[in-house]
């Protein structure tokens, strides 16, 4: 039984997304592994461009919004310069991945130590829903009304796997949301990412299966069946890297 | 005080609450909260307590007392 639960009261006012949107779920559990790691004032949460950017001044912590995509090289500085800042990079996935690729690499490459949240909404949110590198074969958008045509655009990409596999980073999950047993395993991912950050292992990734019903065209328990049943298989759930902590 | 507080003007009618709740305790209202979405309502009777419906919301609407 839960022995009370509040949301934390760093979100000072309601989330600004679509009902039903993943955003509002992931960035909550973000808050409350701040919380509950007892960061209260030395913790800096990096903003994209994209619908997570509409967080302005829902937050009761330092942000950053860095330009489209480069919060890669952006959260690198900060981090470099406030080694002992939590620093946490909210980045959705055209930005994290299509637009700011060479940035998330690198400061991957490098192993800088802060922490990637990844959602992966398999679109362009904010813009419209345009295809994306996570969109699914056949999957329809705003720029591919016939269905995602993966002869032409290459099939979709898994970064966590990427970066896991090719550098010594120290901590990489994907999560989801359709249930709340899922939910509370995407925390426990977020967590642990911080916490790789805090003991100083090294760069963490978390990318988490987000609902989008809008540019979906779903309703939002239509969407989380989507995710159950189209992305679940090609991107899967767990833990890919963990060097543990101290 | 009731199990679970519910701050109705958030909720934006997304149901995730309503299909995870292990004791269907949560249904629609017949009116519209000021943003004009049917909102979750609770009965307290049948709820216990479990904070399901706290973990799925999409917009901080639940507050779980006990
Ligand atoms: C340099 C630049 N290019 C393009 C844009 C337009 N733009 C704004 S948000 C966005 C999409 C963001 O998509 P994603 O990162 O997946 O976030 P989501 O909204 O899906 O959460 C784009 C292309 C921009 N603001 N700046
Ligand atoms: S457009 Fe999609 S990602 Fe953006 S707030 Fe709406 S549901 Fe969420
Ligand atoms: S606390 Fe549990 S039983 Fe009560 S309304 Fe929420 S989900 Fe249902
Ligand atoms: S999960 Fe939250 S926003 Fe969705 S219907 Fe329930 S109370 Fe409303
Ligand atoms: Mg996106």
């Amino acid at each position: 039984m839960a022995k009370g639960k509040k949301a934390p009261e760093k979100i000072l006012r309601q989330v600004p997304f679509c009902p039903g949107c993943g955003h509002g779920i992931i960035v909550r559990l973000v808050m409350e592994c701040i919380e509950e790691l007892g960061y209260n004032d030395n913790v800096l949460i990096g903003k994209p461009v994209g619908c997570a950017s509409l967080l302005d001044n829902n937050l009761a912590v330092d942000t950053f919004t860095g330009a489209h995509g480069r919060n890669g090289a952006s959260m690198t500085t900060i981090k470099r310069l406030k080694p002992d800042m939590l620093v946490v990079s909210y980045q959705g996935d055209g930005d994290c991945y299509n637009i700011g690729f060479s940035e998330t690499m690198n400061a991957a490459y490098r192993n800088e130590k802060f922490t990637v949240i990844a959602v992966n909404n398999g679109n362009f949110g904010m813009t419209g829903g345009q295809m994306a590198w996570t969109s699914m074969p056949g999957q329809k958008t705003s720029t591919s009304v016939n269905g995602r045509n993966v002869e032409l655009s290459g099939m979709p990409i898994r970064v966590p796997e990427m970066i896991a596999h090719s550098f010594d980073t120290a901590y990489v999950a994907r999560g989801a949301l359709f249930t709340p047993a899922e939910i509370n395993k995407t925390k426990s991912y977020i967590k642990k990412a911080m916490q790789a950050q805090i003991d100083g292992v090294g760069h963490s990734l978390v990318e988490v299966l987000s609902p989008c019903p809008t540019n979906w065209g779903l309703t939002p328990l239509a969407s989380m069946e989507r995710i159950v049943n189209e992305l679940v298989p090609y991107f899967p759930l767990g833990e890919i890297k963990n060097k543990g902590g101290k | 005080m009731s199990k679970v507080i519910v701050s109705k003007d958030k909720c934006k009618q997304c149901g995730f609450c309503v299909k995870h709740c292990p004791k269907q305790a949560i249904s629609f209202s017949a009116d519209f909260n000021s943003s004009g979405f049917k909102y979750a309502v609770v009965d307290d009777s049948k709820c216990i307590a479990c904070g399901m419906c706290y973990t799925t919301c999409p917009d901080c609407v639940f507050e779980i007392t006990e």
